[in-house]
């Protein structure tokens, strides 16, 4: 059996394995928000009613209560939303007075693209400057670039995006401050190109530094490692050695630490969505929250924790894909 | 490239990963540290100044020698306001890092030490828990229990404890393997004993430093919670709070009303990681990673 059966095989029973996993998670996490959202206080037929609820007889309130299914059991309630949910209808939202799937429809592409931009950058921007870092390790550069990490990683992302929107937007007026556009503007590629500048290098900036710090410590462990040691000792030139054979080993699992990574990149997307006014889906979040609206916001955090199951999912693929040692093994 | 950091050392393969020495992280964080448990400890004991006083002929002045900070659009001055706001964040910050260790310490505990399905479903717990995004776990359960200083400190303290919970797990496993488990055994002790009287003292350390990391974290959580107006009543001055107000006045020009908590901030949270991470390497030199510094 050749080595690409043994790791295609492998990597479907990876997946297969994952996915076991996957399910179950997002069923206890959309239970236990559901559960969580019956335990509040909050009544959603009271807050329907608001102060009509002195006046109003006890069968409207009933027949309310009825119709939307509230006077059921916990359990019974959570299957027909989860019946309902299979279907991407996750209810109304309270707070926006339309369909969830449409307030998440109408904002997730936005977020979506705030996310891979920054997502990118950060990425190139750790691989860059941490590859540069352990390259000239102990020299001031190296430092610099060190010493950055560390405070970038203890600063509030958000605010890093009002120092940004400070300096870029109201003092040197080079940038737009907020916004998908200038007001009355028709969306168009150029104006939000402009508008996603700030957020998108606020939220790529805000995640470098934990890129930059891993790369930089795992060159520096692989340098003494046997094969890096053996290339050097053939001859090979220092670039090459660096590129060809310490970066390549170090990289590895950098692939799982992509998946590990967001859930951080959605709380650092949620910060810097509000500090920019994003028209992306962390305003909703916030409204959700503030106005008990459990239906939308219960939906948006079932959403990010498939998306962090399923970027886990992949990374695993990724690193099966690279690696096929590790399926053999696992 | 001629001075690549192998090239120094060609003998010693080790050279290439030779720490600098801690007394470089050291000595600054637990001065920085110093500097903010005192002002933070003393200040409001010592000096007769009213954080909340309000000077509306002082408003929105830049940092001056009065105002090392400036004055907020109250006249309220940014420095105290930061101290206070500091001993709210940190006291925040240090409730929830306890909840979140104890609670991580008894289910870590009991998984390593009961093992088996036990220990399986609690690891799937903890496995579960991670997958979904901190903040919005905390913005949900403070949706729930309403914004207020408990909602927070409960909010954090069940998102946290998931490390302290994995590292206890692991500690307790390979503490069983030990002979000094098995004499405790073989002495007689009941299971509850040996968890006790000689698994749990053993794992302390460790636990107090994920502790202490937590802490940096659970401010953190606290300021990200303010901010987005989810935290704590806005009357009372915590880092996050005092970031929000500002964001209004950053549009009419006053750029030290946030510059001055954040700095407060990035400050305490560099101090607090650095003698913390000092104090992981000497505790277990193998696992030595630069990711906390």
């Amino acid at each position: 059996m050749d080595a690409q059966v043994v790791s295609d095989r492998g990597v479907g029973k990876l997946v297969l394995r994952r996915l076991g996993f996957a399910v179950p998670v997002l069923l206890l996490v959309s239970f236990a928000l559901f559960v969580l959202a019956k335990a509040s206080p909050f009544d959603p037929v009271e807050r329907y009613f608001g102060v009509r609820i002195i006046g109003a007889s006890p069968e409207r309130v009933a027949q309310i209560r009825a119709n939307w299914g509230v006077d059921q059991p916990v359990v019974e309630q959570y299957l027909a939303w989860l019946r309902h949910a299979v279907a991407f209808d996750f209810g109304d939202s309270l707070s926006f007075q339309q369909p969830v799937s449409q307030v998440i429809g109408d904002r997730l592409g936005w977020s979506v693209l705030l996310v891979a931009i920054g997502f990118t950058l950060a990425l190139l921007l750790g691989l860059l400057l941490g590859t540069a870092a352990a390259w000239l390790q102990g020299s001031w550069l190296d430092r610099l670039i060190t010493a950055t990490s560390y405070t970038l990683e203890a600063a509030p992302v958000f605010w890093l995006g009002l120092a940004a929107l400070y300096v870029f937007a109201l003092h040197l007026r080079w940038l737009p401050g907020g916004g998908l556009t200038d007001a009355d503007a028709p969306v168009s590629f150029g104006q939000v190109a402009t508008h996603l500048v700030l957020p998108v290098s606020v939220l790529a900036i805000s995640q470098a530094p934990w890129f930059v710090l891993f790369v930089r410590q795992n060159l520096l462990e692989s340098f003494t490692q046997d094969h890096v040691v053996g290339a050097r000792s053939r001859g090979l030139p220092d670039h090459l050695v660096v590129s060809g054979h310490a970066l390549r080993t170090s990289l590895l699992p950098f692939l799982t630490l992509l998946g590990a990574r967001l859930p951080e990149l959605i709380t650092g997307a949620l910060l810097v969505e509000t500090v920019f006014s994003w028209p992306g889906i962390a305003r909703a979040t916030v409204d959700a929250a503030l106005n008990v609206d459990f239906a939308l916001l219960g939906a948006l955090t079932v959403l990010a924790t498939a998306v962090v199951l399923l970027g886990n999912l992949l990374a695993d693929v990724l690193y099966a894909l690279a690696d096929p040692r590790v399926v053999l093994d696992g | 490239m001629a001075d690549l950091a192998w090239r120094r050392a060609p003998r010693s393969r080790l050279a290439a990963a030779a720490p600098r020495s801690p007394r470089w992280r050291l000595i600054p964080s637990a001065v920085v540290l110093g500097v903010l448990a005192a002002a933070v400890l003393v200040v409001p004991l010592v000096v007769d100044l009213d954080q909340q006083y309000v000077d509306l002929a002082a408003a929105n002045r830049p940092p001056s020698a009065r105002h090392p900070f400036g004055t907020d659009e109250l006249g309220r001055d940014v420095m105290l306001r930061c101290v206070y706001a500091l001993r709210v964040s940190m006291t925040v910050g240090l409730v929830a890092a306890l909840i979140s260790s104890v609670l991580g310490t008894a289910l870590g505990a009991l998984a390593g030490a009961v093992g088996g399905w036990v220990d399986r479903l609690l690891m799937r717990l903890v496995d579960a828990v991670a997958s979904v995004p901190h903040l919005l776990l905390g913005i949900v359960i403070v949706a729930v229990l309403r914004p207020s200083l408990t909602a927070v400190v409960i909010s954090i303290g069940l998102t946290h404890w998931l490390s302290s919970a994995r590292i206890v797990r692991s500690e307790v496993l390979s503490l069983r393997g030990r002979p000094f488990i098995d004499a405790a055994i073989v002495g007689g002790s009941s299971r509850t004993r040996v968890l006790v009287r000689h698994l749990l003292p053993n794992v302390a350390p460790q636990v107090l430093l994920a502790t202490t990391l937590a802490v940096p974290h659970a401010v953190w959580h606290e300021t990200a919670l303010s901010f987005l107006g989810l935290g704590l009543p806005p009357h009372a001055a915590s880092i996050g709070n005092m970031i929000n107000d500002a964001q209004r006045s950053l549009l009419t020009g006053g750029w030290w009303m946030s510059l001055a908590p954040g700095l407060v901030l990035i400050a305490a949270t560099l101090a607090v990681s650095g003698v913390g991470g000092v104090w992981r390497d000497r505790l277990n030199p193998k696992r030595r990673t630069e990711l906390t510094w």
